[in-house]
């Protein structure tokens, strides 16, 4: 890069900044109040789009000004839809679950009158004297937000609100220094590849920079294909510059002009989101020629990924984008020496790149001290299943399993008890309660036999099966075997053929000892991650949960009660309330019917076990009881005439 | 299948064919562009008929069985048409945990088809879909572009009876139209 670059990237950016305040103030009332809406696919599906519809027509009925603006996701998806209401004279005050009715009741006494209606609000997003803070409940003051900092704050449609907080600021400032000075402080920082593995980010960096190669390419991995996991999504939707910045800046760094992100087929929003960013980017010189007036030019792609969770890996994501079918190649050669087309390839997951940011703003040295010394940073999960508050939480490393499933997600619903976490998707392993106090972060998962992965978490309660779940990521893997490994592609359809006899109550005496021996077939026989890990789920469950396994085999009993062939719904005739009707419309295939003294009984050859009746009954009654195995259930006789009508 | 919806079928196809064949056009002639040339045709027509890989191939160039094998690996292509109204029913693993299994096999019992087929009269089609990011809503099904949260199998019999009787309106008032003509 020559001399004169250096100067002027940064002069540049302080231009463009000024400008994009200038223009954002031009629209800005200040004295109007602003409605955000979180707009991510979790709102979207919770009802954002009537909410937002209510405020508008709420608006013009009660003939109030204020800007309607969509924003991403903070990560409650348990709370939404979420609504931020910012009005002069009041902190920005976060609203939960806001229906249609909420938002026009918001509208008329908040906005139009001076009511903030204290009882649907989560908090306020400021510290204030007048409305508690959010930061003052643990689902908020554990996390720390590196990558999710303006999630769900910001309009990912809008540009110059990313600039506005400080945008493309870092891309100046790399580009006003030498590539070696933000490898270096890549380097130094211990950022560690959040795609699962944990590679050391500057490490790997490096080597794509010494390598020799006219036509470097970089490749932002958002293939997303954990199950379980959707984390990277609503950060392209909900920031998609953060990602972008990153990847100029890695792009710049190790000598690439061409930048692909590889997202995913089933995220069409994303793709909408990012390509819009790219054009605005483009606009702006941020990306392109001449970007930010240096010499410096990246163009950035967007390719689609078709529904192969294969194709995560990154070479079978290499083939894919070259147009073929997605099998993992040997390595080495690594990417960074050969990868698309040849040619030096540096590829990093969505959280990577968008870590690369604030430490190019910040320093290496304040990220160190964020987390643990051998996992700095932060870590985001999606916790999901059997939780209070779901959603996704951004933790610094070290925070315990306990403090993240009880503290910051509020523990098991229901006062049921904890049975297992299931941390790293179809790859990672499922902790028991003993385990709760592990610290997480790279190194303590995988020595606890689960893994860090996608960062997918499902926590399961005392109702979840533990073979069942083995057979869920088997069934998952197996299919989406590539085929390309013998063992891969056949040890999993065996693995999971024993897995399905057992949980039908078929299982056979030595089939545990069968699992654990192919699993480490499996694990030796294949070349790429899937086939390495996927036994993985089997392995923990039988370490952890063996017991289970015995009870399935032995005495086909289902202790959770959740695998469907070894259990049994029966209808306790001394608690049925004689007349009663609740559950017969809840039963999908008509298997309840009604005694000859006016009682309800389950016709058992008829059920399917959805458990629908349970939730029918009224709780007084509480009347439907479920059995495993299921000849435990008493028999009761459909009455003759019954059968005819 | 009457004759009339045959006729209707294969209108259709050639209609499809001919917009394919004006598509392919702009494209260059680059092995790269294989996996996007096949998602915009499906995006477009919402399948790959098989006239229709078998013209990608000689587009680019390549053998018919090549551009199979890379169609049938990936999970997003699909080689019958969909239903008027696609069913997708997640089975990820926050769903699988909440019953996404139960949701999945109401709506095949409701429909009487299996998950990856079609209702004779194209009014349905069912899918099953790993994770779609709401797993805060699990179980979830997705219909058309519509994410319905928090399933349960009692709910899937209505969804299904809105769009008949959305289909029935229409019916109606088509036919109230007609007789107006
Ligand atoms: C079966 C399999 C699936 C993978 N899926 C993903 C994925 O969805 N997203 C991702 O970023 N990395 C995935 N990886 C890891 C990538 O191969 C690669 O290591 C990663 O993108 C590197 O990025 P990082 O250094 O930023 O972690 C997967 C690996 C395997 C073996
Ligand atoms: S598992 Fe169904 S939406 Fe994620």
């Amino acid at each position: 890069m020559n001399k004169h670059n250096k100067k002027s990237a940064e002069d540049n950016y302080t231009i463009l900044r000024h400008d994009v305040e200038r223009r954002l103030t031009e629209f800005k009332n200040e004295d109007q109040a602003h409605i955000y809406i979180g707009m991510a696919t979790c709102g979207l599906a919770s009802g954002a789009m009537d909410v937002k519809t209510a405020f508008e027509e709420g608006l013009k009925e009660y003939g109030v000004n204020a800007d309607i603006v969509p924003v991403g996701c903070v990560g409650h998806c348990y709370a939404e839809p979420l609504v931020i209401v910012a009005k002069p004279g009041f902190p920005p005050i976060l609203y939960n679950e806001v229906t249609p009715g909420k938002a026009k009741l918001l509208t008329r006494a908040f906005l139009g009158g001076e009511d903030p209606l204290f009882e649907y609000m989560l908090g306020a997003m400021e510290e204030n004297d007048m409305v508690p803070w959010v930061m003052e409940f643990p689902r908020f003051n554990h996390e720390k937000k590196v990558i999710m900092g303006q999630s769900g704050l910001i309009d990912p449609h809008d540009i110059k609100q990313y600039i506005e907080k400080g945008g493309y600021e870092a891309l100046s400032k790399a580009l006003g220094s030498e590539p070696e000075k933000n490898l270096s402080e890549v380097l130094e920082s211990g950022l560690r590849g959040r795609g699962g593995a944990g590679f050391l980010t500057g490490r790997k960096w490096q080597f794509v920079h010494d390598a020799d190669g006219e036509n470097k390419t970089v490749i932002c991995n958002a293939d997303e294909g954990d199950p379980g996991a959707y984390m990277d999504r609503t950060i392209l939707e909900s920031n998609p510059h953060q990602v972008i910045e990153g990847m100029a800046i890695a792009a710049y760094t190790v000598g690439a002009n061409r930048a692909i992100f590889y997202i995913r087929a089933e995220y069409p929003l994303a793709v909408k989101i990012i390509t819009q960013a790219i054009e605005q980017a483009k606009e702006l010189g941020l990306l392109g020629k001449g970007i930010l007036g240096t010499d410096f030019d990246l163009e950035i792609d967007v390719f689609q990924g078709s529904g192969a969770f294969v194709c995560g890996e990154e070479t079978a994501l290499i083939q894919s984008i070259q147009g073929s079918r997605g099998m993992p190649q040997l390595r080495p050669p690594y990417p960074a020496q050969k990868g698309l087309w040849n040619q030096p390839t540096l590829i990093n997951n969505v959280k990577t790149m968008a870590s690369i940011p604030p430490i190019i703003m910040n320093g290496a040295e304040w990220y160190r001290k964020i987390g643990t010394d051998n996992s700095p940073g932060t870590a985001i999960f999606s916790v999901v299943g059997n939780i209070v508050h779901a959603g996704l939480v951004e933790i610094p490393t070290g925070v315990t399993l306990r403090s993240l499933i009880f503290d910051i997600c509020g523990g098991i619903p229901e006062q049921k008890k904890f049975k297992a976490v299931q941390i790293g998707g179809p790859s990672g392993g499922c902790l028991p309660e003993e385990f709760l106090d592990t610290p997480i972060d790279f190194d303590s998962l995988t020595q606890a036999g689960a893994m860090m992965g996608s960062g997918g978490m499902v926590v399961m309660d005392e109702n979840s099966c533990m073979v069942d779940v083995a057979k869920f990521f088997l069934d998952f893997t197996q299919k989406e075997s590539c085929g390309k490994c013998t063992f891969c592609r056949i040890g999993t359809k065996h693995l999971l053929d024993i897995l399905d006899r057992i949980t039908r109550g078929e299982g056979r005496e030595g089939d545990i000892d069968l699992l654990e021996s192919l699993s480490m077939d499996i694990k030796n026989g294949s070349l790429c991650g899937l086939g390495k890990t996927a036994p993985n789920p089997v392995l923990t469950t039988i370490r952890y949960f063996r017991d289970e396994y015995e009870a399935h085999i032995k005495e086909k009993r289902c202790p959770a009660m959740m695998c469907r062939e070894l259990i049994a719904y029966y209808i306790d005739l001394d608690k049925c309330a004689r007349g009663c009707d609740a559950c017969v419309g809840s039963c999908p295939t008509d298997a309840i019917f009604t005694t000859s003294n006016r009682k309800k009984g389950i016709d058992q050859t008829l059920c399917v076990k959805c458990g629908e009746c349970v939730s029918a009954c009224p709780p007084e009654y509480d009347a439907v009881r479920k059995v495993s195995p299921p000849n435990l259930a008493p028999i009761i006789e459909r009455p003759k005439e019954d059968k005819n009508d | 299948m009457n004759m009339e919806g045959m006729e209707q079928q294969q209108e259709e196809e050639k209609a499809m064919l001919h917009d394919i064949a004006a598509m392919l056009r702009e494209f260059e002639k680059d092995r790269g562009k294989l996996i996007p040339i096949l998602q915009i045709i499906q995006g477009k027509h919402r399948y790959l008929a098989p006239k229709a890989l078998k013209m990608v191939a000689q587009h680019l160039d390549i053998s018919s069985c090549e551009v199979y094998g890379v169609a049938t690996f990936y999970n997003q292509f699909r080689f019958t048409p969909p239903g008027k109204h696609e069913i997708k029913v997640c089975l990820g693993t926050a769903c699988h945990v909440k019953g996404g299994g139960i949701i999945l096999e109401n709506f095949e019992r409701k429909l009487e088809i299996n998950a990856g087929e079609t209702t004779p009269d194209r009014e349905f089609s069912i899918e099953r879909v790993a994770c779609v990011g709401c797993c805060a809503l699990a179980p979830v099904a997705i219909i058309g572009e519509t994410v319905y949260g928090h399933m349960a199998p009692s709910k899937v019999e209505g969804l299904i009876m809105g769009f008949e009787i959305e289909r029935e309106k229409e019916k109606r008032e088509k036919e109230k139209i007609e007789q107006t003509q």
